[in-house]
């Protein structure tokens, strides 16, 4: 296909029950949970809701990861089939060992952490991705990893006493013990070849270097680009849409990195935003909490920061915490690269600034000046899991207390994530000790957006809350006593 | 790291028990676990098994004009298409009214109402088939909102009314009044498990479904109905739900029709399972409610009058909503004695879903709207609302409901609320909200203590009764059978500890079985928080029966007296001598004893006439009570719940790990309900929050991370079994005080002001709150 000195495999590969798995043949849309349920019988993973957003189906995916095994859970309801090559995949019919249950099944049953029992199987995958996570659990961390997995039952109380009994560091179940036996049969199966089954007109491909990647996108221009399909899946699931041409960038080496440059950080496309979340977070701890509650942990492990941005959403998250931040995206077809500040990739509703036969490569997320200061908030019904109603993010350039620069992002305020041009001219020169001066900003809110009403909020809410949160992101800036939030940072005590 | 770790109480007893009172683990913890638990579609499929998918109406409506189903046929796997011409009985699946159909074929209803049924040889091939037709619908302008129907003036059922004395005369006469319209949301049940239904054809037109119901009786019912077939046809298994809270009851039988009529048709076993999406626009969901009230009082914040109109939307048909608009006027009155008092109703009809049961059955929206009232009065005054609350509590002399109940238990409330005030610091907590807020200009804290009463049995009086079935094999082993289902409030496990410890065994010597309409016949649905309280008597009269002739023949066997007999720890005590449970079956069985029996049971007392709104619809009442203390940001509407602190009465528990289940668990959706649950219908009658991304349930971090939930233990005063108390529903409604802590929090922004507060308390509805207000 690419390298005429490298066949392109097959076959997916995977390991189940213990053993080999080598599929040649199925539908390039074919989801994990259909494959489990389906094919393999193995009717202890739910669907409860089809679209990444319940937790149900929750399954586990160990893989060998910078030299070490790592567990991590994901909605098996939205995870094509294709995207487990070279994993474990891990259900919960695996966990018990005869009649002795796994320590997270048997405090699940001790703390009576069942009532129906249908989210059960995905709170236990959860759970044990937690206890292999190796560290103690904390009631911060076990709500972080549970937040997307709904119970209707519980209310939740004895299913993180559950997981506070038993995630309690360094993980001693018999997965632990055969860890080793277990990394080299991934190991085994492990190559570096492309994944290609089907044939030009339906495939499932994964190509392994840019280089082939590049290829791919410039012979079939009408193939679907996949990271982690969190959103493509709902594609499949939701509006049954039937694409026959998937490449799946999950196995492109050199895609899957971070890298710290002089002036911040570079994050390459199929960076999961779980990965990407600490690093964020060493940029400024609101995007570190952006991320926190970007969706849940099956969604963050799944989806990446590059899909966040391609995809082109106007209530992505992420867009507007990076626009205010001053990112630039890279545009890669073929050799050629281009670079584009972020604001310009979004050109209007579901049209991004990208060239048939282009893709994503990387994101730049430059480093704050020490006279620039930055905020960002998410506004929406729900804390954790949920879409933002809006999305902001902001950064002050200070010249003593007087603003000089501003660059203010919203999402969820216009078709795409959009600067508050009136707004940022009208901050300049604004005093930080005088709140008047900041007042023809904060109104200016209401000219740069004509923000539209949806079951997530009404429009003159949006233009209000837009308006506080500009409010808010100065009077912390400015400093003073008076709690401005709620929940983690600045909150009232 | 503060462990929330809830300690299961010990139940206070007079006489000790082995199996009743004990906090064992749901009868199916273990399998839910390791994913063995069977829910409908882990059922091993037959060899060509087939699959449904819904053809929905595109419009909320009009006049169904036809449709073109060629191409549905013609898609890749269709096998049938079923629309209402292929119903060979009466296209009807209403409990009651005969108001709605199971495929639309003339008036269209609701948007995304069932207009047909494609069959096909995958789940897959059925829902893209489905979404080929082409539907012409003479297209009507919907109503959607309460608004929208008092100006058709549409009503499913006549407007009813019940009360006491002259409330308007006496508001007149009141030194103080006040009025306001309450805005109540709807919520969805959201069970994990969506509506699923499988249907095995037999011979003769025999038909047997697997349903995911409360209600496989009336499941039966409709199933016969729509196939033309006598109920005796017709056979209803239920194991387990996963999860209903009432949107498994009348809901759960359109589904299990067109299993049926698919498996008819095509002579092969016939599954259905809703998609999600398709599950939140084809079922009813909690009735959303527009309380008009007015109330009159004196000086101190004691009512005297209360007047109020209770709008229900109640969608495209009856369905259940008699019952639910009726206990919303039960609980209007809450725990507080109103002199005079007029609770009236109307019963909307809406283009929308028809709403149906849901925990609670309008009991929440009744309690709150009176709530609201009692914080409406304290801010007027400028008292504390638990005082104004504690003032108007019933009290001798004034003990009775507005429907003339006496309230027998006048002291547990009143105790419990005492208890609970000092062991949650309610008075220290709300001095410290209070400095707090004087100094917060943009953060604002709350705190709020109310009460429950909840009504228990059902007020539909014929269906307080219940039966079950009792084998007791020659191993001692027990097959127990009853019109209960599981749906995972743990039923099954508190029947099954009636019937060992009935007869003194461990409780594995009770094999539980499937909920099944030939095994009891004629059940009523698991609802009203009813399941234990009717179906754990009906087990215990069973076995009891059976224990009887054991004891009897062991008498004139061995020549003892009665006395002289004690079951116990698998054993048989017999005199001096001993057996196991096992050999004494056996031997019974040798001498032709019958070890079989069928318990039946119907509540007593209980007497209900609506015409004339007299009678005692409840055998007792279930109290509660929660403090909660919010955060709530000025700036956006965001809140926090930050500390909860509940005492809820359970009787002499059951079982108490269970009931803590229910009342954390029903608190937790009952808090989703008043604050982030919210369902936005758009003018053309779509359901615009159709799934998990857009409609938001707690998840684990809104639950309190400062979480106290006690059991208060006294033995019930009506003689239920083992004077336990219903346990299902009343706890949903202790989350009354998230609402009224959040209403705190916004007066604390302008002390003596009325504000308006929407429920759901969504970050907009806490702002629309603040900006109404708000002087500028």
């Amino acid at each position: 296909m690419t390298d005429p000195h490298k066949e392109p495999r097959k076959s997916l590969n995977f390991r189940f029950r213990g053993a080999d798995v080598a599929l040649n043949g199925f539908a390039p849309r074919a989801t994990l949970l259909d494959w489990l349920r389906e094919e393999a019988g193995a009717t202890g993973t739910k669907e409860g809701c089809g679209e990444g957003d319940c937790g149900a189906c929750t399954i586990v995916l160990a893989r060998n990861r910078d030299g070490a095994l790592t567990h991590e859970a994901a909605n098996a309801c939205v995870l094509l089939l294709g995207q487990v090559d070279g994993a474990e995949v891990l259900t919960v019919e695996d966990l018990a060992e005869g009649a002795n249950l796994h320590p997270v099944q048997q405090a699940m049953v001790d703390q009576h952490g069942s009532q129906c029992g249908f989210c059960t199987p995905g709170i236990v995958m959860s759970l044990f991705a937690l206890y292999h996570r190796g560290e103690p659990a904390t009631r911060a961390s076990i709500c972080d990893q549970l937040a997307g997995n709904l119970c209707r039952c519980t209310g939740y109380r004895p299913i993180v006493d559950a997981a506070l009994e038993t995630c309690l560091g360094e993980p001693a179940d018999r997965f632990a013990i055969h860890a080793e036996a277990r990394a080299e049969a991934l190991a085994a199966i492990a190559d570096e070849k492309d994944l290609f089954v089907g044939d030009d007109s339906a495939f499932f491909a994964a190509p392994a270097s840019e280089r082939s990647l590049a290829e791919l996108c410039d012979r079939h221009k009408d193939a679907v680009l996949l990271g982690g399909a969190t959103d493509v899946g709902l594609w499949i699931t939701k509006m049954l849409r039937d694409p026959r041409k998937i490449i799946w960038l999950g196995r492109v080496a050199g895609l899957d990195r971070m890298e710290t440059v002089a002036e911040g950080l570079d994050i390459y496309a199929t960076t999961s935003l779980q990965r990407a979340m600490p690093r964020l977070a060493e940029l400024h701890p609101d995007l570190g909490e952006i991320m926190r509650r970007f969706g849940s942990a099956q969604v963050r492990v799944a989806g990446t920061v590059g899909g966040n941005i391609a995809n082109g959403s106007p209530i992505g998250d992420l867009p507007p915490a990076l626009i205010a931040l001053g990112a630039s995206v890279e545009l890669r077809h073929g050799e050629a690269s281009r670079v584009l500040p972020l604001e310009q990739f979004f050109i209007a509703y579901g049209k991004q600034d990208r060239q048939p036969g282009e893709y994503v490569r990387r994101i730049h997320a430059p480093r704050l000046k020490a006279n620039q200061h930055y905020r960002a908030f998410k506004v929406s019904k729900r804390f954790d899991e949920d879409i933002s109603a809006v999305m902001s993010g902001f950064r002050f350039t200070l010249e003593g207390r007087r603003v000089i620069e501003a660059r203010i992002a919203y999402g969820g305020m216009a078709a795409t994530p959009k600067r508050a041009s009136g707004a940022e001219k009208a901050l300049v020169g604004a005093d930080l000790d005088n709140p008047t001066s900041w007042s023809a900003a904060i109104a200016a809110i209401a000219t740069d957006y004509s923000p539209l009403t949806d079951m997530r909020a009404t429009s003159a809410y949006r233009s209000r809350v837009a308006a506080n949160l500009l409010m808010k992101a100065l009077l912390e800036v400015a400093g003073g006593h008076s709690a401005t939030r709620i929940g983690g940072l600045h909150a009232a005590e | 790291m503060l462990r929330n770790r809830t300690a299961i109480p010990q139940v206070p007893l007079e006489k000790e028990t082995a199996v009743v009172h004990k906090p064992l683990a749901h009868d199916s913890a273990r399998l839910h676990v390791s994913g063995a638990a069977t829910y409908i579609d882990d059922i091993r499929e037959p060899a060509g098994t087939l699959h449904i998918a819904i053809g929905l109406a595109d419009k909320a409506a009009g006049t169904l004009r036809g449709m073109t189903l060629d191409a549905v046929r013609a898609a890749k796997g269709v096998v049938a298409v079923l629309t209402a011409a292929d119903i060979p009985g009466k296209n009807d699946i209403a409990p009651a009214f005969a108001d709605e159909p199971l495929f639309a074929d003339k008036e269209i209803l609701f948007h995304n109402q069932a207009i047909f049924a494609v069959v096909a040889r995958s789940r897959d091939e059925a829902r893209r088939a489905a979404r080929l037709a082409k539907i012409d619908i003479d297209e009507a302008k919907p109503a959607i909102t309460v608004a929208d129907a008092l100006e058709t003036g549409a009503r499913v059922l006549p407007d009813y009314e019940f009360g006491r004395g002259d409330a308007p005369a006496a508001l007149g006469r009141a030194p103080r009044r006040l009025e306001g319209l309450l805005h109540i949301g709807g919520q969805e049940h959201f069970y994990l498990e969506g509506q699923a239904a499988f249907a095995i054809p037999g011979e003769g037109r025999e038909m047997l479904v697997h349903s995911s119901t409360q209600d496989p009786t009336e499941v039966q019912h409709i199933v016969a109905r729509i196939l033309a077939i006598p109920d005796a046809f017709v056979t209803v298994e239920t194991r387990r739900m996963g999860g209903a809270f009432g949107g498994k009851e009348s809901q759960a039988c359109a589904w299990a029709a067109i299993a049926a009529l698919a498996a008819l048709v095509t002579g092969k076993p016939c599954k259905v399972r809703l998609d999600r999406d398709d599950d939140f626009a084809l079922t009813g969901k909690r009735h959303d409610f527009r309380a008009d009230w007015r109330v009159g009082y004196d000086d101190k914040g004691i009512v005297s009058a209360y007047d109020v109109m209770l709008n229900a939307r109640c969608g495209c048909s009856a369905d259940l909503s008699p019952g639910v608009v009726d206990r919303a006027m039960f609980h209007a009155a809450n725990a507080y004695w109103l002199p005079d008092v007029k609770v009236a109703s109307r019963r909307l009809k809406t283009n929308t879903v028809s709403n149906t049961a849901f925990r609670g059955f309008g009991g929440p929206q009744g309690m709150l709207a009176i709530e609201r009232v009692m914080d409406a009065i304290a801010h007027e005054r400028g008292l504390d609302p638990l005082d104004v609350r504690k003032a108007n509590f019933y009290r001798p002399g004034g003990d009775k409901t507005p429907f003339g109940q006496t309230v027998e238990d006048m002291t547990t409330l009143p105790s419990m609320i005492e208890e609970l005030e000092l062991s949650s610091d309610y008075r220290a907590r709300r001095r410290a909200i209070e400095a707090f807020n004087a100094n917060s200009p943009y953060i604002k804290r709350g705190i709020a203590l109310t009460p429950v009463k909840f009504g228990i049995s059902f007020t539909l009086i014929h269906l307080n009764q219940a039966g079950a079935l009792v084998h007791v094999y020659t191993d001692g082993s027990i097959h127990l059978n009853h019109g209960g289902t599981e749906m995972g409030q743990g039923l099954f496990t508190k029947v099954a500890q009636v019937v060992a410890e009935e007869f003194g065994v461990p409780i594995d010597f009770v094999r539980i079985t499937a909920t099944n309409t030939a095994k009891v016949p004629n059940a009523s649905p698991t609802a009203a928080s009813s399941g234990s309280d009717i179906n754990g008597m009906a087990a215990q009269i069973g076995a009891r029966q059976i224990k009887q002739r054991m004891v009897e023949f062991a008498c004139a066997q061995w020549g003892v007296t009665a006395e002289e007999i004690v079951f116990r720890d698998g054993l048989v005590l017999i005199g001096n001598k001993s057996m196991s449970f096992g050999e004494l079956a056996k031997t019974c069985r040798l001498n032709r004893v019958q070890l079989s029996a069928a318990g039946f049971y119907k509540t007593p007392v209980i007497t209900w006439d609506r015409a004339t709104a007299t009678g005692r619809p409840f055998l007792y009442f279930a109290f509660g009570a929660s403090c909660s203390e919010v955060v709530i940001d000025t700036l956006t509407g965001e809140m926090k719940v930050e500390r909860v602190d509940i005492l809820h009465d359970v009787g002499s528990s059951l079982n108490p790990a269970l009931d803590i289940g229910q009342v954390e668990g029903g608190f937790v959706q009952g808090m989703g309900w008043l604050t982030t649950e919210e369902l936005v219908f758009d003018a053309k009658g779509r359901l615009s929050t159709h799934a998990p991304a857009t409609y938001k349930i707690p998840v684990a971090s809104d639950v309190p991370a400062d979480f106290r939930t006690k059991l208060h233990m006294r033995p019930n005063i009506a003689d239920t079994i083992y004077r336990s108390k219903a346990v299902g529903e009343p706890p949903l409604m202790l989350p009354i005080s998230v609402y009224c802590a959040i209403l705190d929090a916004v007066h604390a922004i302008r002390p003596g002001s009325q504000p308006r507060l929407e429920a759901p308390c969504t970050p907009e509805a806490i702002l629309n709150a603040i900006q109404s207000i708000q002087t500028h």
